[in-house]
């Protein structure tokens, strides 16, 4: 019998036998929790279904993201409602309005550990594989199922392995990583697998970058996206004060994988996808003369203090060029407090920034920042699918948080090493 | 579970947000999400949309975002089987969970074309269009039984449980 794969051994895990990938399997997860956009039709649900109890509100958490503050009646009832029933229900993990996205606080708090599977009802849940749990997004029909039940049915499945290799050129970061991905192997390498990240690279891949890699798995179609827990995995809990199992978050030496692909880090330069799929990716230097109206620094694929960080080293000095609007979302409340202490803050705001309230800004274009009829945004987010940013009439064209900086300041899309 | 009607077709890589833009999301009668269902490729494919119990697209069906509503407002303009030659996993459970049958299998998606008429029994994995006739492998029992059940709540509220 050959060893298992990270899904196949989290998945037995949590379904409390050995299960295989191609199984379909009934799972108890770790943790579930959900977000204001579905907060609303799970207690919907549970009202029609005549749900009284949950199976066990410890597990829970709900987290104030997609539209935080509130910009209508609806939405602001959403987290209403959802803190009502959060009092009703003994939920005490819920994450008021500012506190950021989700898998961000997820990774911040600690909330997700190796070898744990964990279902938040979001897509870019796999995010928070980066510490080696197996996350993954679910609908709201089966969360709500979830929370009542404690369990739900899950397809194993098989997995891709990448190797990375090499180190990351000097303005090249793990957003080209991801849109090299996506350009080589297109959006549908992983639909319906579970994808590890392996290879010599990985060591010098900080928990950052794990999450860059981990958040866009999803747009390659993987169900789960994972780095195996490491020294980089230990010093992160150590340093919350939080025992984790190393070895449940590691595959076994001898894993069977689907298939596996190569990718080689020094050879990569910035790049962007046009619109309107995240596989439509050229370089940076290559796009044409394309001028933006937008530009927005934040989401859970690049709103993390490294991702400022890289930003702020280009506007430092530099002023957002005439008739650009650069929107700046912090993931998190810690995000935010970080980028204050270290003067990033009062770089960006200098250089002409806005800073909005941590969350998910304007990536979903669910209450800010959305754009004007034949507008172009260049976004540090992860999709630029027509209507993404709240209008089928605009464009979308996603980069690293360096190239969203440099083509703020230049009023066009550039290569972030033309301003370095 | 014998299904049966007149197939729409779309494109590859249709998104989420091309079949229920995320501006709508807080309507929650599926009704009225449905005169929005599809309205991300333009504003007449709601109204195209009617008349056509099967949806049929080509590979990665409902990438994207996990919302719900795509699929909910397909079952609120009356779609009762959704074919794709591979779907998205997080559309694929959302149809599922809400009791809206699917199919998976790029050898029916090569004999579809709009307006053409078929007919599937998604427990036997058996397609009919025009004369010839498709195999496909059906999903697994639990799963089927969750569809005949009208999707997870429902069963939940019928006191039948999964897990």
């Amino acid at each position: 019998m050959s060893g298992m794969t990270m899904a196949e051994k989290i998945l037995s895990h949590a379904s409390g036998h050995a299960v295989r990938a191609g199984q379909f399997v009934e799972v108890r997860p770790d943790r579930c929790f959900t977000v204001d956009d579905t907060i609303g039709m799970i207690i919907k649900y549970h009202r029609e279904a005549g749900i009284t109890a949950l199976a066990d509100p410890d597990k829970l958490a709900i987290f104030c993201d997609h539209y935080a503050p509130a910009d209508s009646r609806e939405h602001a009832t959403d987290h209403s409602e959802g803190r009502a029933y959060a009092r009703k229900h003994g939920i005490s993990r819920f994450f008021e309005v500012g506190q950021g996205i989700s898998h961000q606080v997820t990774i911040d708090r600690g909330l997700a550990r190796p070898g744990e599977l964990v279902f938040n009802s979001d897509s870019h849940t796999t995010t928070i594989g980066a510490v080696g749990c197996f996350g993954t997004g679910l609908g709201a029909a089966e969360t709500a199922y979830v929370w009542a039940t404690g369990g739900i049915w899950l397809k194993v499945p098989p997995t891709i392995r990448i190797e990375l290799q090499g180190t990351l050129p000097p303005g090249v970061d793990a957003k080209d990583a991801c849109l090299a991905l996506l350009q080589t192997h297109g959006a549908r390498l992983a639909t319906y697998r579970a994808i590890e990240f392996h290879g010599p690279a990985v060591a010098s891949l900080n928990l950052a970058s794990r999450m860059t890699l981990c958040n866009m798995g999803v747009e390659l179609g993987a169900k789960a996206a994972m780095f195996p827990a490491d020294a980089t995995t230990t010093a992160h809990f150590a340093h919350l004060g939080i025992d984790i199992d190393l070895n449940a978050g590691i595959p076994d030496p001898d894993a069977v994988y689907e298939r596996s692909v190569t990718l080689d880090l020094s050879t990569l330069q910035p790049l962007t996808a046009r619109p309107h799929t995240v596989d439509n990716v050229g370089l940076a230097c290559d796009v044409g003369e394309i001028r933006i109206d937008q530009a927005f620094l934040g989401s859970c694929t690049n709103g993390r203090i490294e991702d400022f960080r890289a930003a702020a080293a280009i506007l430092s000095g530099r002023k957002v060029a005439d008739g650009v609007r650069m929107i700046v979302t912090p993931a998190s409340a810690q995000v935010l407090q970080m980028a204050l202490a270290e003067g990033l803050i009062e770089i960006m705001t200098s250089a002409g920034c806005i800073i909005t309230t941590p969350g998910c800004g304007a990536c979903a274009g669910l209450h800010l920042g959305v754009l004007g009829d034949g507008e172009v945004c260049i976004s540090s987010s992860s999709r630029n699918f027509q209507g993404r940013m709240g209008n089928p009439n605009a464009s979308i064209y996603l980069a690293s948080p360096a190239t969203v900086a440099a083509s703020a300041v230049a009023g066009r899309i550039i290569d972030p090493r033309q301003l370095a | 579970m014998l299904i049966s009607g007149s197939v729409l077709m779309l494109g590859d890589d249709v998104s989420t947000d091309l079949i229920y833009p995320g501006r709508y999301l807080t309507v929650a009668d599926r009704a009225e999400q449905a005169t929005h269902a599809l309205e991300g490729i333009g504003p007449e494919w709601p109204q195209r949309l009617l008349g056509f119990p099967i949806l049929a697209g080509g590979w990665n069906l409902g990438c994207g975002s996990s919302r719900e509503q795509a699929a909910t407002a397909l079952l609120g303009a009356g779609v009762k089987l959704v074919v794709a030659r591979s779907f998205s996993r997080l559309f694929l459970r959302n149809c599922i969970n809400n009791g809206l049958p699917v199919i998976e299998s790029p050898t029916l998606i090569d004999r579809l074309q709009t307006g053409a008429a078929m007919s599937a029994d998604i427990a036997v994995g058996e397609a009919r269009v025009g004369d010839s006739i498709v195999a496909f492998e059906p999903l697994p029992e639990p799963l089927l039984r969750i569809i005949e059940q009208g999707g997870l709540l429902a069963q939940l509220q019928a006191g039948e449980r999964i897990a």
